[in-house]
């Protein structure tokens, strides 16, 4: 283990406790953070799963360069029509950000969190980075600010950092281990030099250790990213879970590596696969025992706007904002107000859904081992089954038990694709999107088309729309109750459901 | 003694606050540099800073036109390998 150069000989054990959704009936995987931290995360939809229904976010694009290189990262931005993390169509100054978010905080007030987050790295942008945040503090104070960083420049920035009152950052650390390292990494520019292989990883692993440790000392919430790379870091990332923990990170997001020759990165030219549905929920799920982990991350584009899965940049072009009048007094008393009726919705949701669990294990004390139940969910959003199953371009996986409901991952339908050889030309976008949901006995949607509900049953997959503008976990509920009820659970498990998400 | 940027360039920004001699600017379609005002770092640091942190192969070449990040140095992507991932590409 490579700690002793970062100092510390040994780690605390992992704390036990639940980190998942599902403990003592909570729909919150963070409900077993102190009440601080959730109230900073509350409305944040990137950090907590269930604000991520019902708030949205946006990045802005100011921080172009980079000091480091990554095996997966391609720094041209500017392909139309990808959806992918680090990719953008329109690199804006500090001035034409403020004045984006500006517009687009008055225009969709479901917005609370904007980020920086490249392309490129925004700590090695700290002019460009933090004149969009000072802007910010005092244009729009009800927005929260967050940066996403490699973490080379971090410990730097971090004075910095806390005197723009920013609450959350995010490392990507993909590693503890310079020879780990060595093979994501090819090169840093540190002191002013590039500096390759295992001594460039090594510095860069240094520094976001100690950037995480000042920040956690300062208050502020950090969260990890990992890229789960085949073959190149997924049994250590269990290590990275335990050693980020240890130094305070408060959740962990394991995404799986894009890699498409197309790209151009090295890693999608050279061949390296990214991790299958399996892969991903098994390293989560082990992952799991040590800290929170994150399982509703979209990979976003770095200027994506809007809800988390959908994306509104298109409305807020340039050319468009330029147009755009904007009163901001009179848009954060509107913000304040569709907030607040966020807030009673939830609240309403979250007594309703504690009722169904209860009647839920109440119903069934006496059975024998009921097996688990993987269904999926179309949805705009607002926590709610809204969704017609032909429009949706995502589904939320949900795992139902007869303990609890859990909210697992989603699944991309066409952004782009999610790896595996039967994906070929041939194949028509139902049959993809029913290759993509194997694993799930059931599909909960607002409305369904004649022609997919027969391809759907025949594929083993139940459409459902009966429960058309319900709770999410409150239907998937009523649906395994129903299930359970039909005598359909009891038969013999061929293989663990969970594993198959 | 002056290096040069050319057209591969994809206006990171990267180099130009590391150029010593303000010899960078912003252009269009990419970044140049000012043959008048670049020493190559020589006398401010060992390595041209420029080129020391550029994230694309061959874009900064020195003053008898070579590539002082020769195809392959910084992405690890073998010139053979990435010419048949292009030709895989294009008949798709």
């Amino acid at each position: 283990m490579e700690l002793k150069v970062l100092g510390q000989e040994s780690l605390p054990n992992a704390a036990g406790g639940c980190a998942s959704s599902g403990c003592g009936g909570s729909t919150d995987q963070l409900a077993h953070l102190p009440e601080h931290i959730r109230a900073k995360v509350h409305n944040h939809p990137c950090y907590s799963e269930e604000a991520h229904h019902h708030y949205a976010r946006m990045h802005v694009a100011v921080a172009p360069a980079c000091n480091i290189q990554c095996h997966y990262c391609n720094r041209k931005y500017d392909c139309a029509n990808e959806s992918r993390p680090g990719v953008v169509s329109e690199l804006l100054t500090p001035e034409h950000a403020v004045k984006k978010v500006l517009a687009v905080a008055a225009n969709i007030p479901q917005m609370t969190v904007l980020g920086i987050a490249g392309p490129g790295d925004p700590l090695a942008n700290p002019e460009r980075t933090f004149a969009t945040f000072r802007a910010l503090t005092e244009q729009a104070p009800d927005i929260k600010l967050c940066v996403s960083t490699n973490g080379l420049a971090l410990p730097e920035q971090v004075e910095e950092l806390c005197k723009h009152n920013i609450d959350h950052v995010t490392i990507t650390i993909n590693c503890v281990d310079p020879e780990v390292g060595a093979k994501i990494y090819p090169w840093i520019f540190w002191n002013n030099r590039r500096i390759k292989g295992r001594r460039g990883a090594r510095i860069l692993i240094e520094q976001q250790q100690k950037g995480l440790e000042m920040l956690t000392e300062r208050g502020i919430l950090v969260k990890v990213n990992s890229v789960l790379i085949p073959g190149v870091n997924d049994e250590h990332l269990k290590e990275v879970s335990k050693v980020v923990k240890a130094r305070g990170a408060f959740l962990h997001n394991v995404m799986p590596l894009i890699a498409e020759a197309e790209h151009g990165t090295f890693y999608g030219v050279m061949g390296q696969r990214g991790p299958t549905h399996d892969e991903l929920q098994a390293l989560q799920d082990e992952c799991a025992g040590d800290m929170a982990m994150m399982r509703h991350c979209r990979q976003c584009r770095a200027d994506a706007v809007g809800m988390l899965g959908e994306d509104r940049g298109a409305e807020f072009t340039l050319d468009r904002i330029e147009e755009m009048e904007i009163d901001y007094a009179a848009a954060m008393e509107q913000r304040k107000a569709v907030h607040a009726a966020i807030e009673a919705n939830r609240e309403a949701q979250r007594r309703k859904s504690g009722e169904s669990f209860v009647s839920l294990a109440s119903l069934m004390p006496k059975k024998k081992e009921l097996r688990p139940v993987l269904m999926a969910v179309a949805t705009t959003g607002g926590g709610v089954i809204n969704q017609h199953f032909g429009h949706a371009r995502e589904f939320l996986v949900y795992e139902a038990s007869a303990q609890d409901v859990r909210f697992i991952g989603h699944r991309k339908v066409d952004l782009y694709c999610s790896g595996g050889d039967t994906c070929g030309d041939a194949e028509t976008a139902l049959q993809k999107t029913i290759r993509i949901l194997g694993g799930c006995e059931v599909v909960l949607c607002s409305k369904i088309g004649y022609e997919p509900w027969g391809e759907l049953e025949e594929a083993g997959i139940a459409p459902n729309g009966e429960h058309a503008m319900e709770p999410i976990e409150e239907a998937v509920a009523i649906v395994y109750r129903e299930m359970a009820e039909a005598g359909l659970l009891e038969r013999p498990v061929e293989q663990p459901t969970r594993a198959s998400a | 003694m002056a290096l040069k940027i050319i057209e591969s360039c994809v206006n990171c920004w990267a180099c130009e606050p590391l150029c010593p001699s303000q010899a960078i600017f912003e252009a269009h379609p990419h970044f140049l540099i000012d043959a008048r005002k670049c020493t190559e770092c020589e006398g401010d640091f060992s390595d041209p800073q420029c080129a020391s942190i550029c994230p694309i192969e061959g874009a900064i070449l020195d003053a008898a036109g070579l590539a002082l990040n020769p195809p392959g140095s910084l992405t690890g992507i073998p010139p053979s390998r990435l010419a048949e991932a292009m030709v895989e590409i294009q008949a798709r």
